[in-house]
């Protein structure tokens, strides 16, 4: 076997275990939906006649790519805590002493999750349609904008892979990344307009990727304002290929790094 | 006969902790070598340096006839290992877990099934072979992670205290699977803090305390390192030690030790039964005052508390298992 195959196929195997359990606990999946959908409900009718959009859009398509990009986000922290967890339990040290790929356990889990996001996306998007949600382009479009939120997620879980391998506690991993994620995806244009914001934290959110990658739906999903005004900051201006770029650049980093972390891991 | 693990001059160091400080050792093919010490010794550090999961500071080891830095992937498809905690995944079945390790070993899928198949029937786990192992008692984790351990067909076996925590009938059925692993053929590198365990299962052993080496041998010889046989007797009244000590003193090869207190008499031997009998029969007409008579060989204990000063078991061991009383004065 080619070593290219056998790490696909190495990985093929990790992906099936981490499915396993999806399948096995459940509460894993109605957790994962479950919050998602309460956002949706309360962003959409506590907040939604509070906040000030431009003519010609409702709360509801504005609102619902800042909550994909949120859960999806959110949703790749589970890689952190699951590398964590493997750790702990000493199967991180049972595959590497196995003759198999050194970067199959971290592509499995990661792919796993992945798998996990477009059912927590699925199952938000349906709710959406359900609370007055629409997608106002073509089917190659709105196709694009899942595509988008799903990679950059998948760039986040790589990272947070490399925070489990170093915090090796679960608990740990959540309790920082909820730290990092929530101040990101709320300092970003995910719920309300940036034009609400003060200036310095305006900046931020501008070129925050969170931001882009919740313009780039937008726009991918129909749900922004036909002719309406983006701000000129370039990454709003660019948001899909800013959001590409940051994507490709956490891969880039992340991707050897973690697999290198995981070499020279071991459990305690 | 050909050494299947060599071990040369090994050092490792986490931060200012020295964990092995130079630790030499050879196991020969087909054989079982007991590592054995108290808890931070450095046995789970050897076994992790020799199955490619650490990389030591200085020294070597060759496991297989492969060098475990150079050829680690090539070691690694010649091992098994079975580390402290049953690293099986709990949301997997039994038949799952072994499926998944024999895939990772890239045997092709049937055979990896075949293979599952075949071990969860020799570990006794065909009953539970389709529930998710979350449900497995501890006993049952621990065979899961052996079975999973075996799956390729190792050479060479690393059991990192296989029977840690085991209650003692399912340690009692554990050592019934080594025994027959070892009589097949595969070498094995058990680690363990039981010592009964070690003498039980190993051919050689070898002592380690904080990363050194301190003795090794046969059960036999690191018995014999801390003294032979010894006389060992209770009586109902102390009054009638002092006549008793000086019937018997000729039989033994040292003085007797004499405790009062305990009413306990214990006196160097050698001769086997044949004292034993000749001590009676000197004894004759004071029997009747004694209780609990016998030849007392030297256990593993023993020779742990005589070797590092301390009993095996009560180095920050959270294991509540009184190590047995070491015979009062009789080591050196």
């Amino acid at each position: 076997m080619s070593s290219l195959a056998a790490t696909l196929s190495d990985s093929a195997v990790i992906t099936k275990r981490n499915l396993i359990k999806v399948k096995r606990v459940p509460d894993l999946i109605v957790f994962a939906t479950l919050s998602p959908i309460m956002f949706v409900l309360l962003f959409r009718y506590v907040f939604g006649g509070a906040i000030n959009l431009p003519p010609g859009i409702n709360y509801a398509e504005f609102l619902l790519p800042g909550i994909f990009a949120q859960t999806v986000v959110f949703g790749s922290t589970v890689t952190g805590a699951s590398i964590a967890e493997d750790l702990q339990k000493g199967l991180i040290d049972r595959f590497r002493s196995l003759p198999m790929s050194r970067a199959a356990v971290l592509i499995g889990r990661t792919v796993a999750d992945a798998g996990l996001n477009v059912i927590s996306i699925t199952v938000m998007a349906l709710t959406g349609l359900a609370v007055g949600w629409r997608i106002n382009s073509s089917v190659v479009e709105a196709l694009g904008g899942f595509l988008l939120l799903l990679v950059f997620a998948y760039a986040i879980s790589w990272l947070m892979a490399l925070v489990g391998l170093l915090v090796r506690t679960p608990e740990v991993v959540n309790n920082a990344s909820f730290m990092v994620i929530f101040p990101l995806t709320f300092a970003s244009n995910a719920f309300v307009p940036l034009e609400s914001f003060p200036s310095v934290l305006r900046t931020f959110a501008e070129w925050n990727p969170v931001s882009t990658v919740v313009q780039g739906a937008r726009e991918l999903f129909g749900n922004t304002v036909p002719g309406a005004p983006v701000p000129d900051a370039w990454p709003l201006q660019n948001p899909v290929l800013y959001t590409l770029l940051w994507t490709a650049v956490i891969l880039a980093v992340f991707v050897p790094l973690s697999v290198r972390v995981y070499r020279r891991t071991a459990a305690r | 006969m050909n050494d299947a693990i060599v071990v040369e001059g090994l050092v490792k160091r986490f931060g200012a902790t020295t964990a092995l400080d130079g630790v030499d050792l050879t196991v020969a093919e087909g054989s079982v070598l007991g590592l054995l010490g108290p808890n931070g010794a450095g046995k789970t550090t050897v076994v992790r340096i020799l199955t490619t999961l650490l990389a030591a500071d200085e020294g070597r080891a060759e496991v297989a006839g492969l060098d475990v830095v150079r050829d680690a992937d090539a070691v690694r498809a010649a091992i098994g290992l079975t580390g402290q905690y049953a690293a099986v995944d709990e949301y997997l079945t039994g038949f799952e877990n072994l499926e998944m390790v024999g895939r990772l070993y890239r045997l092709p899928k049937a055979e990896a099934r075949t293979r599952a198949g075949e071990l969860l029937e020799r570990f006794d786990l065909v009953d539970a072979a389709n529930r998710p192992a979350k449900t497995y008692s501890g006993g049952m984790r621990r065979r899961l992670d052996i079975a999973a351990s075996l799956i390729n067909r190792p050479r060479v076996l690393f059991l990192d205290e296989p029977t840690t925590g085991l209650d003692p009938r399912s340690r009692l059925a554990m050592w019934e699977f080594i025994a027959e692993l070892a009589d097949g053929g595969t070498t094995i590198l058990l680690t363990t803090q039981y010592l009964e365990e070690a003498d039980r299962l190993a051919d050689r052993m070898v002592v380690i305390d904080r990363g050194q080496v301190i003795a090794r041998g046969t059960a036999d010889e690191l018995k014999a390192q801390v003294g032979g046989e010894r006389l060992e007797f209770t009586v109902t009244d102390a009054a009638a030690l002092p006549g008793m000590v000086e019937a018997l003193r000729p039989l033994g090869v040292d003085e007797p030790n004499v405790d009062v207190a305990s009413r306990r008499f214990s006196m160097p031997v050698s001769g086997g039964a044949d004292v034993l009998a000749e001590a009676l029969r000197r004894l004759d007409g004071a029997t009747a005052q004694i209780f609990d008579i016998g030849l007392r060989r030297p256990d593993l204990d023993d020779v742990f508390l005589a070797l590092t000063g301390h009993a095996a078991e009560e180095v920050g061991t959270d294991h509540e298992q009184p190590a047995e009383p070491a015979v009062t004065g009789g080591v050196r």
